[in-house]
């Protein structure tokens, strides 16, 4: 083995670590609103193993205070998450060759976890499946520590936590800033901008990310049809030049 | 009693499983259908869309048009982004920058400016 377990799991802590910082005290909010509405806290613990998503186990406290029905919850769980059928989108090829873990990294496959992974490089000879488990677990690790502090320490704590997950947007920031540097056209950054105000004007904080993104792919989509046409008919032109 | 926690746990498996589906949905239709070819540059540009999309995610509770404007977020986003255009150090970026925000919202700086 060319890179050691050990070596490659340190790896994995230092990339995870700015979500460390972001999720345990998103879960810790969690957790304390959810013992708040009444709840036990193994419940906080069991949520947030098997759901793993964060807006929408918040969602669920205020829906199951309100009273909702199973079906409301499935509609809104599904309108809240398919922007993650997007992510799946763009990892098609990268986790066709992940093997065992590949379910657990679609199951695991969050906003944070998905932007590390888009933008991480494999460390030189390791195991890329390896690698991207560690980091999926351990994420989900921080999620669910998080919640269980919150649950079981919630009214104990009183640490000003204020501001702390603005974290996860600086992380989002410098992973774009990488990504910049990565690709090689500028247009998907236009499309986000365009997307990306026009969503967060027009629409409410709770579909903006979903809209946005659907926004943002059919420009994408646009674009790259206009660019196909464009090619087609430069091909048609230089044949015709050349048989005239 | 045992009711609620019937509920709860019916509403956990429902979310679970909903979720895993919006995850698993393009892993499932394209293991059987083929990859169409502009899917693949669609592909290619959808990390570095949404990766900016999400910053204007974390964005979507800021009050624009209340003291303090949503200043201390849009400072703080042009301190992280020259910072790391500059030393290109992610951990240095994302520390400082995180460290400056809570700053600036425990101690209400730029709602000062505005008073």
């Amino acid at each position: 083995m060319k890179h050691g377990t050990k070596k490659l799991l340190l790896s994995a802590l230092k990339v995870t670590f700015p979500v460390f910082l972001g999720y345990i005290p998103l879960g810790i909010a969690f957790g304390f609103l959810f013992t708040g509405a009444g709840y036990h806290w193994v419940y906080a613990l069991l949520m947030s193993t098997f759901i793993y998503a964060g807006s929408v186990q918040f969602i669920s406290v205020a829906l199951l205070a309100a009273g909702a029905g199973l079906m409301e919850f499935l509609t809104l769980t599904l309108l809240i998450n398919l922007r993650h059928s997007f992510y799946g989108l763009s990892m098609l090829e990268k986790f066709s060759d992940t093997g065992k873990v590949k379910p657990y990294l679609i199951f695991a496959l969050t906003d944070e976890t998905y932007a590390l992974l888009t933008t991480t490089k494999v460390p030189e000879g390791a195991s890329k499946s390896t690698f991207y488990f560690y980091i999926a677990l351990l994420d989900h690790f921080y999620w669910v520590t998080g919640s269980v502090i919150g649950a079981v320490l919630g009214s104990v704590l009183d640490f000003d936590l204020n501001g702390m997950t603005f974290v996860l947007t600086a992380l989002f920031v410098v992973l774009t800033i990488e990504q910049y540097y990565n690709s090689q056209s500028r247009f998907p950054f236009i499309a986000a901008i365009i997307a990306g105000v026009i969503s967060i004007l027009l629409f409410s904080p709770k579909n903006m990310l979903l809209v946005s993104i659907l926004i943002g792919t059919l420009i994408l989509g646009a674009h790259e049809k206009i660019a196909q046409v464009r090619r087609t008919s430069m091909i048609l032109d230089t044949g015709n030049k050349g048989r005239i | 009693m045992t009711n609620d926690l019937m509920h709860l746990l019916a509403v956990t498996i429902v979310i679970a499983s909903a979720t895993f589906f919006t995850r698993a949905l393009p892993f499932i239709f394209f293991s059987s259908v083929e990859t169409p070819a502009i899917l693949s540059t669609i592909e290619k540009n959808l990390p570095p869309m949404i990766l900016l999309l999400l910053v204007f995610y974390c964005l979507k509770d800021v009050h624009w048009f209340q003291s303090p404007y949503g200043t201390p977020e849009l400072f703080t986003i042009i301190i992280i982004t020259g910072l790391h255009l500059w030393k290109r150090n992610a951990m240095l970026s994302i520390f400082i920058g995180t460290g400056l925000y809570m700053f600036l919202v425990q101690y209400d700086v730029f709602s000062i400016l505005f008073s």
